[in-house]
């Protein structure tokens, strides 16, 4: 009697179970969508066309999709996240590799659920939670655009993810949680050019992307989170919700001086991530580029700046760090320090550069060994990187001392360890 | 302050401050007056030298940060009498027109070369890439390093057939 109970108890979970798992995987399942033959150039107006470059610029479509020294939008790039490589795939229209046979709604499907034309689920490294707020008609202009580059065969390469996340169907459980973005409507209390750059900060921008931290499923976090800094590839994304530790307030101005040409003179260069980022701000609308700054600017405007002010102890940190003081007469103060000639060319003064007032000194360790490449062409700022002149210890005493002289923030530490992780990774291929 | 480098296998102590630039130690001190003064701002690349292997622009290293560690210059490549490898190509495809960039030049293309015997295309010109020619000779000396990259291919080659 016993006994049947409890194999009607056993019976009775696996069939829940059963039932559990087959219902999520009915959810999961998506349909294929027909495939198409690939359409061409003449079949767009030409005015769609220029929109879709311009709104993939802003979109930075082509950084993620293009390996270092590959073709354009063949993809290839390896992207380091927290559960492993994803490796980006090719969206040019070769239609064996890339997305030639895939309708505009395939497409649009692709952007808004992350479901590949083939029904697979996508990997929300592209961020389609941004991408669902894009209006329809700008989809069918990036998707115009994207159809008529020149096809480049290139087959994925397998992504190396930690187990059990290469087991696609997983993605819809993620779905079901984090993915109900809507389509952007415009807020009627803001004006139009606030309005414009929120659409395309929050839609193809998707800045807070990497200036929001995420969550353990690595959904961004939202609410009073949003925007208070994340990291991105391994380079600490400042807040830009007037948390972080800017030594000047930022204002629609900075922002966009420094979101076009990718240097502003009171808070420093873009680096790492950001740069892609400007070399496409670089070249999209200006109109579309002051609306983001207008928006981004918006962030922090109910804050009470409590931005300390340009901090420079020359003496005191010379005493406290005498070898970190020697290095930076020798390798760093022919362009960084006073009347220097990049100095009168109204580059920011480190005092008042955010990579040496944040939390962590990961910015300006990045900075110092693998330089800065000028984002938007030779006339940008650029820095040498130091990796081959400088030891860890070195790097580690000079970025103790540029802290204690610029900043009046707590000292960093374990800054050895830190210029040891960043090397280490360098040097992997 | 003395601070003891070690440049092509030669050690040196000097009397200097540390944070003065190797460069200006290997020409003015030591006159090696291979490696130029173009910038001094890390932006030409006419100062490059090896430190421990790697490629540096010597105009933004202070010497008190290599003491101990190793050093080679272009003097440490070969000299008028007995040309290394890379000055022989240079040489043969003419690639100078001044001459000023071409020390830095050599001592980048060197270190790729010790590292991968055989670049390709690509991996030239991008390991290239931060040093200028501002006389624009970049084709010969382009040419200068495929060159010496056939000779190293060829001389391997011959000692394989050699019982
Ligand atoms: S002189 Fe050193 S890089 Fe120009
Ligand atoms: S040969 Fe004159 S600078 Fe290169």
């Amino acid at each position: 009697m016993k006994r049947i109970r409890w194999t009607g108890w056993l019976t009775g979970g696996a069939l829940v179970c059963f039932v559990g798992v087959g219902a999520f995987l009915g959810i999961a399942h998506r349909s294929s969508l027909p495939a198409i033959t690939p359409p061409k150039a003449a079949d767009f107006p030409a005015e769609m066309l220029s929109r879709g470059a311009a709104l993939a610029a802003i979109g930075d479509c082509i950084v993620c999709h293009t390996a270092d020294g590959g073709v354009a939008y063949a993809g290839g790039r390896a992207l380091a996240t927290p559960f492993g490589t994803l490796y980006s795939t090719n969206i040019t229209p070769d239609p064996e590799t890339g997305i030639g046979n895939w309708s505009k709604e395939a497409f649009k499907r692709a952007m808004r659920d992350g479901v590949s034309r083939d029904g697979r689920h996508l990997y929300p490294a592209l961020p389609y939670d941004h991408y669902r707020q894009v209006h329809d008609g700008d989809l069918d202009a990036i998707y115009a655009f994207l159809m008529t580059r020149p096809a480049a065969s290139a087959p994925a390469k397998a992504n190396e993810l930690i187990f059990p996340l290469g087991f696609r169907p997983l993605l819809a459980g993620w779905k079901l949680l984090f993915l109900h973005q809507e389509e952007f409507t415009p807020r009627p209390d803001r004006d139009a050019e606030w309005n414009r750059g929120a659409y395309l900060a929050e839609g193809l921008g998707h800045c807070s992307g990497c200036h929001s931290p995420r969550n353990i499923a690595g959904a961004e976090k939202t609410g009073s989170d949003a925007y208070s800094g994340g990291v991105a590839e391994g380079w600490v994304a400042p807040a830009l919700n007037g948390s972080g530790p800017a030594a000047v307030p930022w204002t629609s101005d900075s922002l966009f001086t420094y979101l076009r040409t990718g240097v502003d003179g009171r808070h420093g260069a873009a680096a790492g991530p950001m740069g892609p980022v400007v070399h496409g701000l670089s070249r999209a609308p200006e109109a579309d580029v002051h609306a983001i700054a207008t928006y981004i600017a918006s962030l922090s405007a109910d804050r009470v700046p409590k931005a300390p002010g340009a901090a420079d102890r020359v003496a005191e940190a010379a005493r406290t760090n005498p070898a970190g003081a020697s290095l930076f007469a020798g390798a760093c103060a022919g362009c960084h320090e006073g009347g220097a000639p990049m100095m009168t060319q109204g580059r920011p003064g480190l005092s008042t550069v955010t990579a040496l007032q944040l939390d962590r000194p990961d910015n300006a360790i990045r900075a110092i060994l693998q330089g800065i490449h000028a984002p938007t062409g030779p006339a940008g700022p650029a820095m040498p990187p130091f990796a081959a002149s400088l030891t860890d210890a070195q790097v580690a005493d000079l970025a103790a001392y540029l802290r204690s002289r610029f900043s009046e923030r707590p000292a960093w530490t374990a800054l050895e360890t830190a210029a040891a992780t960043v090397r280490k990774e360098e040097s992997q291929p | 302050m003395t601070v003891t480098i070690t440049v092509n296998g030669a050690d040196h102590a000097l009397d200097v401050d540390p944070a003065t630039p190797l460069l200006y130690v290997l020409r003015d001190d030591l006159e090696l007056n291979g490696a130029k003064y173009g910038c001094g701002l890390g932006q030409c690349g006419a100062c490059t030298v090896h430190i421990d292997g790697k490629p540096a622009f010597s105009c933004l290293t202070p010497v008190g940060a290599v003491a101990g560690r190793r050093i080679r210059t272009v003097e440490g490549l070969g000299s008028t009498q007995a040309p290394g490898l890379l000055q022989q190509a240079f040489e043969t495809e003419q690639a100078a027109q001044c001459g000023y960039c071409i020390a830095g030049m050599l001592m980048r293309a060197q270190a790729l070369l010790d590292r991968n015997p055989d670049p390709d295309e690509a991996q030239i010109r991008a390991h290239m890439q931060t040093n200028l020619c501002r006389c624009g000779t970049h084709m010969r000396i382009l040419r200068a390093i495929r060159r010496a990259v056939a000779m190293h291919k060829g001389i391997q080659a011959a000692q394989e057939v050699r019982p």
